[in-house]
């Protein structure tokens, strides 16, 4: 039964980073509507030139060294293969000062919080 | 009837073979049939439940030396 999505990524940590985009990715191919917000320290990640982000713990270096799928690329998947929305939060565009063309192109327009908390009503809603 | 068209996606972790099955699929055609190679035993459980959940039809799942083969046949 396809439902409605929306996950929030705050977070800057690598771990973090991708259980979201592996939820976003399977959730988006399998029939959802998959909308992601991020905020926080998770939008720098997603600058073009952004390093890779720190592992939190022992997991996210096994994850780099076993070499999983990227979060950037899983979260590209989403919206080229899902048609997944993954929108900047508007107020941590304007924090962090990055335009459009800084962010990876596959990212939506930046989205306030208005508009996220009405596209999440009765969605199945996770944090990250 | 043709071979089916065959994923490589050994060594790569979940989702990473859903992914590259899915890619795959898009530009296939309705009739023909794919085979996954994973060695991800998460995958071997997961791809066959996306092929249910999705509607295409799961024509079997075997195990051969650490590899599963997942085939099905794309139905729309």
């Amino acid at each position: 039964m396809a439902s409605r999505i929306s996950i929030v990524v705050v977070s800057g940590s690598l771990e973090r980073l991708q259980m979201a985009a592996m939820l976003a990715s399977v959730g988006a191919v399998s029939g959802n509507e998959v909308t992601v917000f991020l905020s926080m320290n998770s939008l720098a990640c997603f600058r073009r030139d952004a390093p890779a982000p720190a592992p939190e713990g022992a997991f996210g270096r096994l994850l780099v060294e076993k070499k999983a799928p990227g979060f950037k690329q899983l979260f590209q998947q989403a919206v080229e293969l899902g048609e997944a929305k993954v929108h900047p939060c508007s107020m941590a565009v304007d924090v962090l000062g990055v335009s459009a063309a800084e962010l990876e192109p596959w990212l939506g327009a930046p989205l306030g919080l208005t508009r996220f908390l009405a596209d999440a009503e009765g969605a199945q809603t996770w944090t990250f | 009837m043709a071979e089916p068209i065959i994923i490589d996606a050994r060594g790569s972790f979940c989702p990473g073979p859903l992914m590259e099955l899915i890619a795959r699929l898009k530009f296939g055609a309705v009739g023909e049939e794919f085979e996954v190679l994973s060695t991800d035993k998460g995958s071997a459980s997961d791809i066959p439940e996306w092929i249910r959940k999705v509607g295409h039809e799961l024509l079997g799942t075997r195990e051969e030396g650490g590899v599963w083969h997942i085939t099905l046949r794309k139905t729309k």
